[in-house]
């Protein structure tokens, strides 16, 4: 570091880069080794629902979860509080 | 007993033939009996760094195809007698290696009493990757504190626990290890790049070896020689711990904080 240096400091930019990191390695994480129709699956079964109740496209939840060499696939949809009927 | 171990990352230019080439040298100068495989069929270059490309006659396909046998294959290297370097094809198509292939090589090496077996892996997450790792009892997973290294990283220990002969088995699964390479204490210190505790943070698993950033790993690669095999380096000291911890000793992690400067030095530089 030269005297330069001193005046043209670079920002740090660790803690942004292991936020980032934090956050998208987490989300990666949660979709690893579930198959590649997942998130078509959650879109269309988004789009039948919606026929019917307005719901949040946040609203729905698919997990897929290995149990003693079975997979369960987990559907969970939030309903609104006043659902329009 | 042999132990086959993985030398892989996701992102490519982040050390992987620098790492297998100097932990192959680093066990093989302990004694051990190594082969050091190149999985990158079509961008041969373990050969280069190993220094042995004139010396390749048939390459991992070749065996793989019955062209040649084994050991008509194996390269002895010139400076340590137990160590040994399949080069990978230059030719030839991807698919020209299979699991089954691989299986047969590395099942002839276990037969020939080889300790270590190294597989460098190619980039990305493609046939050739999954092949290097497949069979592996440990993975080196190189990484460089970066972001997107981090994150390919990641994505390489997801498939290590899922992709491999011994997660499908369920025997206990590949037992990894991160190696970060290009590690910048100075950078670390000023905030400017992610330490050795963020990336083991973020991504989990223990580390075994930290490699400083050294302009050793350009000459030796220039040269041919592995970087371990620089007595004046830093980075082969790092490499020779790296080396140490892989064979189960307790080693403090070196070269991972800045060294102190004078007053004088902080203020023109050097």
């Amino acid at each position: 570091m030269g005297l330069l240096a001193l005046f043209r400091r670079t920002p740090p930019t660790a803690n942004l880069a292991k936020e980032r990191l934090r956050i998208i390695v987490a989300q990666e994480r949660g979709t690893r080794g579930a198959p590649d129709y997942l998130p078509l699956l959650r879109r269309e079964l988004l789009e039948v629902i919606r026929k019917y109740v307005n719901v949040d496209p946040e609203a729905i939840q698919i997990n897929l979860d290995k149990e003693d060499g079975h997979e369960v696939l987990e559907l969970s949809v939030a309903l609104p509080e006043k659902a329009a009927g | 007993m042999t132990e086959i171990i993985v030398v892989t990352s996701g992102k490519g230019g982040v050390g992987k033939t620098t790492t297998s080439a100097s932990i192959a040298s680093g066990l093989a100068r302990g004694g051990k009996r190594v082969a050091v495989l190149d999985f990158d069929i079509g961008l041969r270059n373990l050969d280069l760094i190993m220094g042995c490309e004139r010396r390749v006659v048939y390459d991992f396909v070749n065996v793989v195809q019955g062209d040649c046998t084994l050991k008509q294959a194996l390269i002895k290297d010139k400076r340590l007698d137990t160590l040994y370097v399949l080069a990978a094809s230059q030719t030839r198509d991807k698919d020209a290696l299979s699991a089954e292939g691989v299986r047969r090589v590395l099942d002839e090496l276990i037969a020939e009493g080889f300790d270590y077996i190294l597989c460098d892996s190619p980039a990305g997450i493609e046939k050739g990757a999954h092949l290097a790792m497949y069979f592996a009892d440990r993975a080196i997973v190189v990484v460089n504190p970066e972001v997107s290294s981090v994150r390919d990283s990641d994505r390489i220990l997801g498939l290590l626990s899922s992709k491999t002969a011994r997660a499908e088995k369920g025997n206990g699964g590949v037992k990894e290890h991160l190696l970060l390479t290009r590690y910048s204490p100075r950078r670390v210190t000023t905030g400017e790049m992610m330490s050795v505790d963020d990336v083991k943070e973020i991504l989990g698993i223990d580390v075994i070896g930290v490699i400083p950033e050294s302009p050793d790993v350009l000459s030796a690669s220039n040269a041919g020689t592995p970087v371990i095999l620089n007595d004046e380096s830093d980075a082969a000291r790092a490499y020779e711990d790296a080396v140490a911890r892989l064979l189960g000793q307790q080693v403090p992690l070196r070269f991972i904080d800045e060294p102190k400067k004078g007053f004088l030095a902080r203020m023109f530089g050097g």
